[in-house]
């Protein structure tokens, strides 16, 4: 089943469900026009309760992290996830508004990435005697070599606040980026949509080097058969 | 204030809407009963695309799934966690119990994990066997029958493996396994586990028209558009209400069972949340199916001069005995796994495979047993994905840290190469773990709260061990690296707080004896025959399986024990 067939067989599902569902909600049967109406309606909404939605208006009408923050990230962005030839970069998935809500719906990043992105530009400082987001790719990429990786000889104990704000805006980037279109088709993840699950590709189980068993099979489901209803013999067998 | 009296009168009150309220709710309803359903929380329909989680993707919200309002992520389909806003309970000191309530129709059956599991022949009779906790005062054959009819009529796959304490029932087949549960089967053999098909209540074959068949999203956990998971309201409750017999109150919040001059119930008292003002409705049966420690709560407030201990509770049991299952989780990296070929795995929302309890507890430092449940595979990202891409690099001599196309590369070589396990067990009912009412604290309804008491034992502790030597066991046989550290007798080997499994039972447990139990064997209390108990708070002991099959079946059996008593005019 391609993508555009299982959206088409779920929004029947769909409308099925909502029928069905009528008799308690006060909808007649067949009333699919009401159904379809409220599935247009639901667009854009991701199945917040109101108080859930309360919050997060409150959420999206504050500020938190402010330009010189933002832009500072946005910065880093492009240091740790930039473009590819094949794929979109952060700044391209849009990672720093991603970063701006999150930290007010999380505020324990808060502090740690208000103070970790002033660290950054108190080492700019120091080294170059401007502020991050104005030094030079070279000079950036001087200092995120000292922080991005971590120190098991103690050989930069200096640098330990730094590493330990890079782990998170490290963290805050690629999660953003991977829970994106753009991420998912850079992983190129193949699921979310409805199909039949009908076991592991041939190809998959030759290149693991496993395989299903008879015995096994022989107990699993019989996906031609998964519409007709199921029946049983007295002995618990399913004969259908 | 005024109370608000209602002069109509039901045959049947079923108090909560969830496994064993649900299933009372339909099976009165569809013998002719008149029955309130009276619901804490809101209305919800899974197929409402309003509310409606499934099939979402990450970015569709701006959290990108994680779990800032609901603790299992924003898409779990539970309104209500572990804190609810204005309804807290306590704890007393130096003990720690958590109570997930979910506030809707439907209750809890939205959002689990559909494992089910029948109880065995042994599990009724465990004291026999071992001397521990108290034997059932039934058995599995008098179970059994709604069992066979609870399998057919919500339907569960499975397989027939013919083990004498987990015992088959009418099953629809299973969904093939996933590769990460083909190595967990090569690698469970090699230590000589058991490992068959897992038992979920997911429809892989349909059971009539009403529902639809799992079309293999992997999302149960936030309930099924077309009704293919059981979930209590769109599998118990709608078509009960069908042909006109059900009254559904919600947002009604249960203070008290209201009794007469001999004690018997003549009703509930409830708060409407959305006027804040009390009302009453009559009934002839009052059914409680309030959860394990809701419907304690609502019995030890349902104070009267009749009941002055409160209600059940003259041989002082109501709330002792309470005990959810143990657990312990380890998870491992697998460098088979690494570099996976990408497909959608997504299969039903559950394992495909799972280890039922192979051991015996008189050769081991613990009686009772648990059976291992499997997580793994190339499950969609969310929030907290690739958060720290690099870190298995150091198994396999790689870069940790780093930045830029590397990181890429290690968010692809580890996609789906961990592989999880959870431990669920039993735990041995205690009279000296229990739930009472706090003596200071109200909720918002201003009705006494509940405080805990929950402490485990080296029966517990010692399981927890030997999960927490199996995991790592099986995670070398599977040739992997085993993470994190080994939990000390200190952190009680891993095991989650009690509560954290959200399997609690036992406060209302049955009995033959009034001063030891608080229902009979048809689950309806000794001090007033007309009030029964529909939920986990009946069980005796746990088992190493999971409640729900049995709250169903056991709620089906009080339920049409319900019907015959009106049919003989006793109530």
């Amino acid at each position: 089943m391609d993508r555009r067939e299982s959206l088409k067989a779920l929004l029947v599902g769909t409308v099925a469900g909502a029928t069905m569902a009528g008799t308690a909600t006060g909808c007649k049967e067949g009333d699919t026009n009401k159904a379809a109406e409220i599935i247009s309606d639901a667009k854009g909404l991701y199945g917040r309760v109101p108080e859930e939605i309360e919050r997060d208006k409150r959420i999206m009408a504050s500020e938190f992290l402010n330009e010189h923050e933002l832009e500072t990230i946005a910065d880093l962005c492009d240091i740790i996830l930039p473009a590819t030839s094949s794929a979109g970069g952060a700044n391209d998935a849009g990672v720093p508004e991603f970063i701006e809500f999150i930290v007010k719906d999380i505020p324990s990043h808060q502090l740690p990435l208000r103070g970790g992105l002033a660290w950054l530009d108190g080492e700019s400082n120091l080294r170059f005697n401007k502020e991050y987001k104005s030094c030079s790719r070279e000079e950036q990429t001087a200092i995120i070599e000292d922080i991005a990786y971590p120190d098991p000889d103690g050989k930069k104990p200096e640098m330990s606040h730094g590493r330990t704000f890079f782990g998170l805006i490290r963290g805050l980037v690629l999660t953003g980026y991977y829970t994106t279109r753009i991420g998912f088709d850079d992983l190129g993840y193949k699921g979310n949509f409805a199909n039949v699950w009908d076991g592991v590709p041939p190809e998959v189980l030759a290149e693991h080097d496993v395989d299903y068993e008879e015995e096994w099979l022989a107990k699993c489901v019989d996906q031609s058969k998964r519409e007709v209803i199921a029946e049983w013999d007295d002995e618990m067998n399913l004969i259908t | 204030m005024q109370i608000k009296e209602s002069s109509k009168e039901y045959d049947a009150i079923v108090v909560g809407s969830g496994a064993g309220g649900g299933m009372a709710c339909n099976v009165l309803a569809n013998n002719g009963l008149k029955v309130a359903l009276v619901e804490a929380g809101p209305f919800f329909d899974p197929a409402d695309p309003v509310t409606m989680t499934q099939m979402k993707w990450p970015w569709d919200s701006p959290r990108r799934g994680a779990g800032s309002t609901r603790d299992f992520g924003e898409w779990d389909m539970s309104w209500g966690d572990w804190e609810i806003d204005g309804e807290p309970y306590t704890t007393t000191k130096d003990t720690e119990f958590k109570w997930w309530r979910s506030r809707m129709l439907g209750g809890r059956t939205n959002h689990w994990g559909r494992i089910s599991l029948r109880f065995g022949p042994t599990d009724f009779q465990h004291k026999s066997v071992d001397g521990l906790g108290e034997n059932w005062p039934i058995t599995y054959d008098e179970v059994k029958p709604y069992y066979d009819k609870l399998d057919k009529m919500v339907g569960v796959f499975g397989s027939k493996e013919g083990r004498y304490n987990d015992p088959d029932g009418y099953f629809l087949p299973p969904p093939k396994p996933r590769l990460h549960e083909l190595y967990y089967i090569k690698g469970a053999r090699k230590l000589g586990l058991p490992v068959i098909p897992s038992r979920l209540s997911m429809l892989t074959k349909r059971i009539n028209n009403e529902r639809g068949v799992c079309f293999y999203c992997g999302q149960c956990s936030r309930s099924c558009r077309v009704y293919a998971d059981f979930s209590a309201g769109s599998v118990l409750v709608f078509p009960a209400q069908k042909n006109g017999q059900v009254d559904l109150y919600n947002n009604a919040h249960v203070r008290k069972v209201s009794t007469d001059a001999e004690g018997k119930a003549t009703g509930v008292s409830y708060i409407n949340k959305e006027d804040r003002k009390e009302y009453t409705l009559k009934g002839k049966v009052v059914v409680l199916a309030a959860s394990a420690c809701g419907s304690a709560r609502i019995l030890l407030n349902s104070k009267s001069e009749q009941h002055p201990n409160g209600l059940g509770n003259s041989g002082d049991v109501v709330g002792k005995y309470l005990h959810d299952s143990t657990g312990s989780s380890r998870a491992g990296f697998i460098p088979a796994l690494m570099d996976r070929k990408m497909y959608n795995e997504d299969g039903v929302g559950g394992m495909h495979v799972y280890t039922p309890w192979w051991g015996d507890g008189s050769k081991l430092p613990f009686k009772r047993g648990y059976h291992i449940e499997v997580w793994g595979g190339m499950g969609m990202p969310g929030y907290g994905f690739a958060w720290n891409p690099s870190d298995f690099n150091k198994h396999i001599g790689g870069v940790v840290g780093g930045y830029g196309d590397k990181l890429r590369d290690d968010v692809k070589r580890f996609f789906g190469s961990v592989i999880g396990f959870g431990g669920r067990g039993e735990c041995i009912a205690r009279a000296d773990n229990y739930c009472e009412l706090d003596p200071t604290v109200v909720d918002q309804w201003g009705i006494p709260v509940l405080r805990f008491n929950y402490t485990f034992s080296d029966q517990e502790r010692q399981q927890a061990k030997h999960m927490q030597q199996t995991f790592e066991n099986l995670i070398e046989a599977m040739d992997g690296v085993v993470l994190g550290d080994t939990p000390t007798a200190e952190q009680d080997y891993g095991l989650n707080k009690p509560g954290e499994i959200i399997h609690e039972v036992g406060t209302t447990r049955m009995g033959n004896d009034p001063n030891t139990s608080v229902t009979d064997k048809w689950q309806a209390l000794h001090d007033a025959k007309n009030v029964y108990v529909t939920d986990g708070g009946p069980f005796v002991s746990q088992a190493d399986k999971n409640c729900t099959w049995t709250i169903m079946a056991l709620s089906m059996r009080a339920s049409e024990h319900i019907v015959s008593e009106f049919k003989k005019m006793n109530i």
